[in-house]
This record gives C-alpha cells, sequence and structure tokens, in this order.
C-alpha cells in the first residue's frame, strides 16, 4: 500500500507532486535547520571566539531576505497547488484504453458495496477492475461518513449520505491491491478495508460473465439486509435486479441506514444505550 | 489615575516626525468593563453569525414541510419589532436615569422595558406554539430547525436580558446607584441595545427576505 | 428521577476503566483526607479555590493542564501498544473501549492540556509584563477557571459513569447523531466542552481587556513583550472562533435532544455544515495555542540570548498576520470532500500563506541568537528543540496544504505525525519552556536543572522515536483510528512508535522527578533576586514570587525591554534610593463565587448528559443565585496600607541590591 510504488497515473501524479513539493522545501528547511544549530552551538556562552553583537537587533536587509525566502517558497509551491488542484481534481477525467467502467460504491455500516450498473453485478468488500480502463466512480453512503481510498491508485473522496461524490481512476498494472476507508465510521470501521483485483482487459468480461451466474440478487430488499450494522467477512456477490438501486440509495428514496440495534448485545456500548430512545 | 499623555521625545523633534505618545497607564474601571463587554458582544455576535449562516444554509431545505411565507405572519413580526425598538429607547431612558441618580425614572423606563420586552416574548411563544401545533415544529425540516434555533436563540437572549433587567432593578432598590450596579447597568444597556440590532437581523434576514420567497 | 443514569453505567465488566477509575478515587480521597487531617483546608480554601490573583489562578489553570497530561498520556500509551499488537488480532481494547480512547484523547490533549496550560501561562504572566496588579475582571478570571476544571471533570467522569464519545475528538456527525451514537458519550463530550468552552471565552475576554486596557505607564503597544502580542493575537482568536465552537455543539446538541435537523441525514440536514463550521473554529483554535507558544519562544530565546528579539516589529506583524489569516484556511481539512478544484486550491494557497509569518519568526529567533552570548538553560533547549522539530512540522503542514498531497495523505498517519508533530513541538514543548522559565517567578525557587535537561532529551527523542515512524506508516498507506489492521508492512513501525512512548514517558518522570527534586531542594534553589535568568521584561522587576499586589508602584516604561533597560540605565540607582512614598493598594477581595458557580454547572451538565431534568433546573437556579450573591456583596475589594506595602516592598528592594551590587563587581 505504499503511497510511493503508484499503480495508476493518478496516484503517480499525487505522489510526484508530494515529492517534489517536499524536495522544494527541504532545500530551505535543511539550510534553516543546520543555521539553528550551527548559530546556537557558535554563540554558545563559553565560546570566546564568538562576537557579542548586543546591538543587532534589526536589519532591513535580513528582513528583506527573511520575509522573500518562505514567501518564494510558497509563491513556487502555489504554483505546485494550483495547476495540481486542477489537474488532479478527484472528478476529472483519466483517459484510459478500451471503454470506461462504471462502478457506483456505497459505504455501508461497515463494508464496502460495489455495483457495477453496466454489468448488471455487485460485489461486496471486493472491487474488481479491467487494467488500463477509466474507472469512473460514483459514491454515497447509506449511513455515516467514510473516505473511499486505494492508496496505490491515488485521490480519496468522502462519502456522504444523500450526496453523490465523483471520482475517476486507472489501474495500470494487473495485480492484488488493498484499498479502505479513510474516515473513521464507528466500531467496525477497520474491518472496512477492501481488496482490489485488477485484472487483464480480457479476463473482466470473464469475471463479470462469473459473477452475474451468481444466485444471490441485490435489490432494495437484501440491500436492507445488508445495511444493517454489521462486519461481512465473505466476499459476496449479487447479481443486480434494479441498475437505479444506487439512485435510489443516494437520493434517500431508500432511508439511511440504521445504528446500533438497541437490543442485541452488539449494539450495546458498554452502558448507556439501554435507555437510550 | 493620571489620565494627562505625555509627548516623550516631542521637545527634541519640532516637527512633530515620530511623535510617541506616552501610555498613560492603566485604565478606569468604568472603561475596562464597558470595553469587556462590547468583547463580549462581539463575541456574541458571532455566535449569532453562526446561526444566521446555518439558516442561510438550511433555509431551502423544507423537506416537503411549509416555506417561510406559508408561516411568517408579518403583522406580529412589526408589533414585535416596535415592541423591541420603543424598548431600546425607554432602556436608554432609564440609563439616563441612572447616570443622574433619578430613581423614579429608572424605575419607570426599566418597566416599561421589562414590558414591552415580555409582550415581544409573549408573541414569540404564541408564534413558536402555534407552528407546532400546526405539526410544524423544528423537527419537520431542516429549515425549521434552523428558523426555530436562529429566533429562539434571540428569544433565549432576551428572556436572559429580563432576568437581568429585574435583578438590576432589585440591586438599584436594595443597593442605590453605587458605582459598581451603574457600571453593571451599562453593560445591561448595550446588551439590551445589541438584541436589538441583533432583532433587526433576524427581522431582515428571516422574516422580510423569507416572506418573499 | 433519575433520567437515563442507572447501574448499568457502570462499566463492571470493563476492567481497565474500573480499576483507572478506582484509583483515582481513591488517590482523590486520600489527598483530600489528607488535605482536611492536616488542616489545610482552610488554606486550600482561601489561598487558592476562592482566590482571584491572576498567578494563583494560573497556577491552578497549569495544574489542571499537567494532571490531564497524565490521563491523555495514558490514553496515548494505551493507543501505541494497542497498535502494536493489534496486527491480525483484536489486541488488548475492544472496538469500544479503543473508540473511546483516541476520542478522549484527542479532547482531553487539546482542550484540558494544551488550552490550560497556555492560558495559565498567560494568565501568570501578562499582568505582570504589562506592569499591572491583575487582570480585567478578577472574579471572572475564578469563574473561567473552573468552569475549565468542571469540563474537565466530566470527561473524566464518563470513564466511570457512562461512557466517552466513539466518535473521535470533533464528534463529526452523522456518526454523533443519536441514530448512530445513541449512548451518552457525545453527550458527555458535547457538555464538557460547552461548559468549558464558556471557561475559555472568559478567558479570553479577560485577557483581551487587559492586554489593551490596563498596561502600565509608557507601555506603548510597541513596547510590550512579544508574549503580550501573542497573548493578545491569540484571545482575539479565542473571541472570534470560541462562539462558533458554542453554536456548532449547540446545534449537534439540539440535533441529539430535540429531534432537530441540523446534521442528520434526514429532513434536509447538511452535515458538511458541521464540517465547515467545526473548523471555522477548529483551525483558529490550532493558532490560539501556538500563538502564545510562540510568545514564550520570544521571550525565552531572546533572555538566553543576552539580546533583544531581532525585528520585533516584523514579529508584531507576523503576529497579526497569523491571526488574521487563520481564519480563512479551514477549508484545508477536507480537501477531500469534492468541493471543486478552485475551491481547493484557493484554501490550499492560503493555507501555505500562513507558511510566511510562521517562517519569518523562525528567522526572526534565528537571528537573535546570532550575535548573542545564548546560555543553555533548561528553557533554551526547549527553544532550540522547538524551533528544529517545528520546522519540520510546518514542512509537512506545508506538503497537506498542497491538495493532491493532501488526496495521498488524508486522515492518514502521517496526518497524525504532523500534527502532534507542531503541537507537541510548537504547543508542548514552548508550554514546558515557559514552565521552566517562569517557575521561578511563581513559586520564588528554580528548578533543578540536571533533571530538567533529562527530561528535554528524552522528551526531544521520544518524540521522534514517537512519531517518524507514523510519518512512515501513513506513506505506507495508514489511516488513523484503526482499531486492529491485516497490513504487515505497518506493523514495523507501531511497535517503534510504541517504543518511542516509552522513551516519552520517561521524559514525563524525569520532569515530576524535577519537580520533587527541586521542591526538596528549594532552599539551595531560592531565588532572592526576582530576576533568575537576568531576565528583559517586568514580571523580573518585582520579587519571586510576587506580591499579591504584583508592583509597589505601576512601573514607569521608556521602551523596549523594560527591566533590561532599568537595569541598564540610571534607573539602577533608582532601586537603591528609597522610594519617595508607599500609598495604600486597593486590591479584589477572594470569591468562592467561581468555584460555587462550577458546582452548579457541574451539576447541571451531569444532569443534562443523564436527562434528569429537575437536577437541571436546579443546577441552573444554583449559577443564577451564585451570581446575585456575587452582585450582592457590598465590598469588592480590601486595601492593604501603605505600611504594609513599604515593608513587603523593602525586604524585596533590599534582596535586588544584593544583585546590582553584584552585577556590579563582575
Amino acid at each position: 500500500m505504499n503511497l510511493l510504488d503508484p499503480q495508476g497515473p493518478v496516484a503517480a501524479a499525487n505522489s510526484t507532486i508530494l515529492v517534489d513539493s517536499v524536495f522544494i522545501m527541504l532545500a530551505i528547511v535543511v539550510p534553516t535547520i543546520i543555521a539553528i544549530l550551527g548559530f546556537a552551538f557558535w554563540f554558545r556562552a563559553s565560546n570566546p571566539k564568538a562576537r557579542f553583537q548586543p546591538d543587532f537587533v534589526y536589519s532591513g536587509r535580513v528582513e528583506m531576505v527573511v520575509w522573500a525566502i518562505p514567501a518564494l517558497t510558497v509563491i513556487l509551491l502555489g504554483g505546485v497547488a494550483w495547476i495540481g488542484s486542477h489537474q488532479l481534481d478527484p472528478a476529472a477525467p483519466v483517459p484510459g484504453t478500451g471503454s470506461p467502467v462504471r462502478i457506483q460504491a456505497v459505504s455501508l455500516d461497515w463494508k464496502w458495496l460495489f455495483i457495477y450498473p453496466d454489468q448488471r453485478i455487485a460485489t461486496v468488500n471486493t472491487l474488481t477492475v479491467p487494467a488500463g480502463a477509466e474507472l469512473n466512480f460514483q459514491l454515497t453512503s447509506s449511513s455515516v461518513m467514510n473516505v473511499f481510498f486505494i492508496p496505490q491508485l491515488g485521490s480519496m473522496i468522502y462519502t456522504m449520505n444523500g450526496m453523490v461524490t465523483r471520482l475517476n481512476l486507472r489501474a495500470d498494472n494487473e495485480g492484488k491491491l488493498k484499498g479502505l476507508s479513510a474516515h473513521f465510521s464507528g466500531d467496525g470501521f477497520p474491518d472496512m478495508m477492501f481488496d482490489v483485483n485488477v485484472v487483464s482487459p480480457l479476463a473482466f468480461p470473464d469475471w463479470v460473465a462469473a459473477t452475474a451466474k451468481t444466485d444471490a440478487v441485490l435489490n432494495e430488499e437484501s440491500y436492507t439486509k445488508l445495511m444493517q450494522q454489521g462486519i461481512e467477512k465473505n466476499r459476496l456477490t449479487f447479481r443486480l435486479d434494479d441498475p437505479r438501486l444506487f439512485d435510489l440509495i443516494a437520493t434517500q428514496h431508500i432511508p439511511p441506514g440504521p445504528g446500533p440495534d438497541l437490543l442485541s448485545d452488539a449494539g450495546r456500548p458498554h452502558s448507556g444505550a439501554h435507555d437510550a430512545r | 489615575m493620571a489620565m494627562t499623555a505625555t509627548a516623550g521625545r516631542a521637545h527634541a523633534d519640532p516637527h512633530h516626525i515620530g511623535v510617541v505618545i506616552e501610555h498613560p497607564g492603566p485604565a478606569p474601571k468604568r472603561t475596562v468593563t464597558a470595553y469587556g463587554f462590547w468583547v463580549f458582544l462581539l463575541s456574541d455576535i458571532v455566535m449569532f453569525s453562526c446561526f444566521f449562516a446555518a439558516y442561510a444554509v438550511l433555509s431551502g431545505q423544507t423537506a416537503g414541510g411549509p416555506k417561510g411565507s406559508e408561516i411568517f405572519e408579518q403583522r406580529n413580526v412589526a408589533i414585535e419589532t416596535v415592541c423591541l425598538l420603543l424598548s431600546s429607547f425607554t432602556c436608554g431612558m432609564a440609563s439616563i436615569a441612572a447616570d443622574v441618580r433619578n430613581r423614579f425614572w429608572f424605575y419607570l423606563g426599566m418597566t416599561v422595558t421589562c414590558v414591552l420586552g415580555l409582550i415581544f416574548l409573549v408573541i414569540e411563544f404564541r408564534e413558536f406554539s402555534d407552528l407546532v401545533a400546526r405539526g410544524y415544529g423544528p423537527s419537520r425540516s431542516a429549515f425549521l430547525s434552523s428558523f426555530f434555533s436562529l429566533v429562539g436563540c434571540h428569544g433565549l437572549h432576551v428572556s436572559a436580558g429580563i432576568l437581568w433587567l429585574l435583578t438590576m432593578m432589585a440591586q438599584v432598590f436594595a443597593k442605590g446607584f453605587r458605582a459598581d450596579v451603574l457600571r453593571r447597568m451599562m453593560c445591561f444597556a448595550l446588551f439590551w441595545h445589541a438584541l436589538d440590532i441583533v432583532w433587526v437581523g433576524v427581522f431582515s434576514v428571516v422574516y422580510l427576505l423569507g416572506s418573499g420567497v | 428521577m433519575l433520567g437515563k443514569l442507572d447501574w448499568s453505567a457502570i462499566p463492571f465488566d470493563q476492567p481497565i476503566p474500573l480499576i483507572a477509575g478506582a484509583i483515582v478515587l481513591v488517590a482523590i480521597l486520600a489527598v483530600l483526607i489528607w488535605v482536611v487531617a492536616k488542616g489545610h483546608l482552610p488554606y486550600l480554601w482561601h489561598e487558592w479555590i476562592t482566590s482571584v490573583d491572576h498567578k494563583r489562578i494560573g497556577v491552578m489553570y497549569i495544574l489542571l493542564a499537567s494532571v490531564m497530561l497524565l490521563r491523555g498520556g495514558s490514553d496515548a500509551i494505551m493507543m501505541r501498544i494497542q497498535q502494536a499488537v493489534a496486527y491480525q488480532s483484536q489486541g488488548f481494547l475492544p472496538p469500544e473501549h479503543y473508540n473511546q480512547i483516541f476520542s478522549a484523547h484527542g479532547t482531553i490533549m487539546i482542550f484540558f492540556v494544551a488550552m490550560p496550560f497556555v492560558i495559565g501561562l498567560m494568565n501568570l504572566i501578562v499582568p505582570l509584563q504589562l506592569g499591572v496588579r491583575d487582570v480585567a475582571f478578577p472574579t471572572l478570571n475564578s469563574v473561567g477557571f473552573w468552569l475549565t476544571a468542571t469540563g474537565a471533570l466530566l470527561v473524566n467522569l464518563s470513564l466511570v459513569v457512562g461512557e466517552f464519545a466513539r466518535t473521535g475528538w470533533l464528534a463529526f456527525p452523522p456518526l454523533s447523531q443519536l441514530s448512530y451514537s445513541p449512548g451518552v458519550g457525545v453527550d458527555y463530550y458535547a457538555w464538557s466542552l460547552q461548559i468549558s468552552g464558556v471557561g475559555t471565552l472568559v478567558a479570553g475576554i479577560n485577557l483581551v481587556t487587559t492586554v489593551l486596557k490596563l498596561r502600565t505607564k509608557g507601555m506603548n503597544y510597541l513596547r510590550m513583550p512579544m508574549f503580550c502580542w501573542t497573548t493578545l493575537a491569540s484571545n482575539l482568536l479565542i473571541v472570534a472562533a470560541f462562539p462558533i465552537l458554542t453554536a456548532t455543539l449547540a446545534m449537534l446538541l439540539l440535533d441529539r435532544y430535540l429531534g432537530f435537523h441540523f446534521f442528520t441525514n434526514e429532513a434536509g440536514g447538511n452535515v458538511m455544515m458541521f464540517m465547515n463550521l467545526i473548523w471555522a473554529w477548529g483551525h483558529p483554535e490550532v493558532y490560539i495555542l501556538v500563538l502564545p507558544a510562540f510568545g514564550i519562544f520570544s521571550e525565552v530565546v531572546s533572555t538566553f540570548s543576552g539580546k533583544p528579539l531581532f525585528g520585533y516589529r516584523s514579529m508584531v506583524l507576523a503576529t497579526m498576520a497569523i491571526c488574521v489569516i487563520s481564519f480563512m484556511v479551514w477549508l484545508h481539512h477536507f480537501f477531500t470532500m469534492g468541493a471543486g478544484p478552485d475551491v481547493n486550491a484557493i484554501f490550499g494557497i492560503a493555507s501555505m500563506i500562513i507558511a510566511v509569518p510562521t517562517g519569518v519568526k523562525i528567522y526572526n529567533w534565528l537571528f537573535t541568537m546570532y550575535g548573542g552570548r545564548i546560555r543553555f538553560a533548561t528553557p533554551m533547549l526547549w527553544a532550540v528543540g522547538f524551533m528544529v522539530t517545528f520546522i519540520i512540522g510546518g514542512l509537512t503542514g506545508v506538503l497537506v496544504a498542497v491538495p493532491p498531497a493532501d488526496f495521498m495523505l488524508h486522515n492518514s498517519m502521517f496526518l497524525v505525525a504532523h500534527f502532534h508533530n507542531v503541537i507537541i513541538g510548537g504547543v508542548l514543548f514552548g508550554a514546558f519552556a515557559g514552565f521552566e522559565y517562569w517557575f521561578p517567578k511563581a513559586f520564588g525557587f528554580r528548578l533543578d536543572e540536571r533533571w530538567g535537561k533529562a527530561a528535554f532529551w528524552f522528551t526531544f527523542l521520544g518524540f521522534y522515536v514517537t512519531f517518524l515512524p507514523l510519518y512512515i506508516a501513513g506513506m505506507l498507506g495508514m489511516t488513523r483510528r484503526l482499531q486492529h489492521y491485516d497490513v504487515a508492512a505497518w506493523r514495523p513501525w507501531m511497535f517503534v512508535a510504541a517504543f518511542g512512548v516509552l522513551i516519552l514517558s520517561i521524559g514525563v518522570i524525569c520532569q515530576i522527578m524535577q519537580i520533587v527534586v527541586s521542591i526538596r531542594n528549594r532552599e539551595a534553589l531560592r531565588d532572592r533576586t526576582g530576576d533568575p535568568w537576568d531576565g528583559r521584561s517586568l514580571e523580573w522587576a518585582t520579587s519571586s514570587p510576587p506580591p499579591v499586589f504584583n508592583f509597589a508602584f505601576y512601573p514607569d516604561v521608556r521602551g523596549e525591554d523594560a527591566y533590561w533597560d532599568m537595569k541598564a540605565s540610571a534607573q539602577q540607582q533608582s532601586l537603591e534610593h528609597e522610594p519617595p512614598e508607599y500609598r495604600d493598594i486597593e486590591m479584589p477581595r477572594n470569591s468562592p463565587t467561581g468555584f460555587i458557580c462550577a458546582f452548579f454547572a457541574t451539576i447541571m451538565g451531569f444532569a443534562l448528559i443523564w436527562h434528569i431534568w429537575w437536577m437541571v433546573i436546579l443546577g441552573g437556579i444554583g449559577a443564577f443565585a451564585t451570581f446575585v450573591v456575587f452582585a450582592w456583596r457590598d465590598h469588592d475589594e480590601y486595601v492593604i496600607p501603605a505600611d504594609e506595602v513599604a515593608a513587603i516592598d523593602r525586604v524585596n528592594l533590599e534582596e535586588r541590591r544584593g544583585l546590582v551590587s553584584m552585577a556590579g563587581t563582575i
């Protein structure tokens, strides 16, 4: 999950900006730290060679330099930030080979649901994508906020109930990656890690076909069951009944997921909840 | 405490360039108290501005419930506004009376202020309870939540102000126009006027802008 | 009768909080019994609890912060151990407990360690530096302190009665809404912060008014010590920012208690509004904390370099620039929420701009050292350690202000490392520097240097060993607040970080030892001159500890570094001459208002948390009655007769004369 080992163009560009910014700043920071330690050591009271200059309290030239150095650094980095924000806007298109894959991600308590509306399938906690194709994510949440993040593919984005956020990514190399939620969402939060399988563009249709054969169907009913609070260890797959399911979730036609079940033991915080309304 | 400012260096500087006015020393207590209370009022206005901001963000979120224009009653709001503006005037009269230590005019001014404040509160309370009775309570929609909180927060301030007002009257009755009582009276007057200003904001943003939509 | 409260609120099945709570309870009882048995209670009541003396209140603030530092620190130790052991296992803390711990850690460290520590130092020192006898509103000052203590008490009460929030230290909705957090945890969180927030606001108003309206003769704005400037900036921020927190938490509470829809998923509520509001407070908050630390370092660097502060006006400008810009950067806390590229870029650049005045400050301290004669006493060690550490924190801070970089680092362990880098390296180092530097002023004896230096080195080293691994874990994609994880690459770094916390703990132990040893050797460490560090500003112009009235006469200030000038110029002789004539001094009378008011606030807060409505009303009436009783008293001041002033001041001058004649012989 190393950020400096990007597997897609977005992550590569992000980490390039990250590394470049660090080096731009190190060019100022390292000399400054050396100067701090150097001055502190040289001007120690026990050093007879250091000249005591108690009247050196103002110098226009020095002032100009000390305002200029951070200002210039910031102007340079500001340019990087401005250009980078526009080029790497999460919603900006990321051209790829082949037709783009639409994926609708829903953060549930505490699992990820990935809906492939065009393929009419859905998976839980496993994201399978073809290498090289543009991945158009639409994201929302069934209940609380989460952040969708695949470190090696780049940019993360919030998921919020009643709202849709957009993110475009691309995975360049086949392999297995990991994704996670980067915003704390409750007791099952650590188990929101998910697998990302990047398969070859040829293998992807096969995987879709195999998945579509599953018996389980995702519709409003099974979705409502799925969104109950809990951890999902099985990598569930579904046939998608209604391709507009995501819109029903995002527009709150399906009401937000419930919180802890107050009667069950799992939902019981170590106290207090019993008498809650 | 010497309040005379001495101009240091000035005599050596015929053109009065770079005159350093020597700070005269700590300010008198009355100034300090008023200044501190001003700072408090500013912070209170920051708090109100958050509720204003929330109202601005949520005013369109009616969730199928009523819009502002469907529930605001101009006549009541006009009476409320007149009450509050008048009460600011009578509160000003009471402060002047306190400054010249005239008990009669002080009590009269404060009583009228109190009555006007109570009328305001009664009208507001009736507006609120009427809305709740019609099923338009604060939990109906985000718009109503923000409306009730903004107007209610002002109402709570007025209630606190009336409690303070009665305490001030009791203080003057028991202690007379002592220096510390006068300082508190000055703060109370500032508070009451500030509530008036906030109400002007509420009136314009909520009722005037809201009834047009 | 008791609302939601019943026996299930006591976590009998949770040994850790129960044992911890029991130990604390026993410790408190033991201290109380000792105090009563030894007959110290009247002393404690008259001299401390009801005191309205800014110095006493400052000391109590710092004491509160220190105790809470131990609580927050033990949370930190538990978290680091949990993350070290919870690889492919549940570790020793179940999620519902771990989640409370990191929420409590953040809340306590910011609100009940960092805030009271800096407010305590400002309270203690600013009136002395301004050459005046007290703050603008002494009784309110006491109210402010006790309300802060109430907040701290409620947070700690949640350990044994009920639970604390399991939402993180900012309690983001919808997670913090009733449907997802039905317990009392979020209520504990919100009501403690509401109550202590009132206390903080009171302190802010008080200190703003003090700096702007109470200054001694000749103390023009551009002659104020840097610490006074940063105090002014920091408290202006308190006055402008804390009401936002109050309003935001009020909205959250209305959602939870009365079914409002500010931040709910339903009926048009808007969670993004919470994000905006809370960070509109939250970002200024970090400058509220760090600006006073900048002020402390300015005093320390200049004193121990034996030079005036370099570029004083530039520093003032930088301070006020930070004060203003800090309100324009809040959005950088949620670049990843999907705001457009223009918005992200503008807030990113604004956040970087704030690094300019901060950088200027670093360089000005650097040039203050240049040409100095630097004495490496403990405060100076903290200052140099701060400069190095804070630059690194600044670097990573500017890095996460670059939106594309933040798209990878948001909410990661890298971010956790960053803000600990600036808060520990900036605020905590500053608080410790101020503590070491002004301790002799507050208590009349210096702290043991050997233990102090050991504390510095262990803390300094421990900080790097703890947080550099977290930077690396963040680069490896690790997000924050994980109760367990399955990624093998993170594990070694979690081990190193846990080891680092061990080193940090040794640093804390050294600090405790330092205080113990210093108290035992206090006669040897006694500061008779009132000026142990060869200081430059007015707090050193009076005895250590200062008399209750601080100064027998308002000092007459003629320039920057007021006391340095007095020492250097012919005014030195005026110390040796008998001052013309002493006058009676009026000082504010002690008052239990603050304590009693906080007592009722505690009752009210607890009752609100547990929905015990009759008790809420009782608490409210009690608090109001307290203020009315206070307003009714006839004498709010007492007079210290001129003879007594003269007697106290003569002793002080006697000691000081020794210093002056000694200085003459060297």
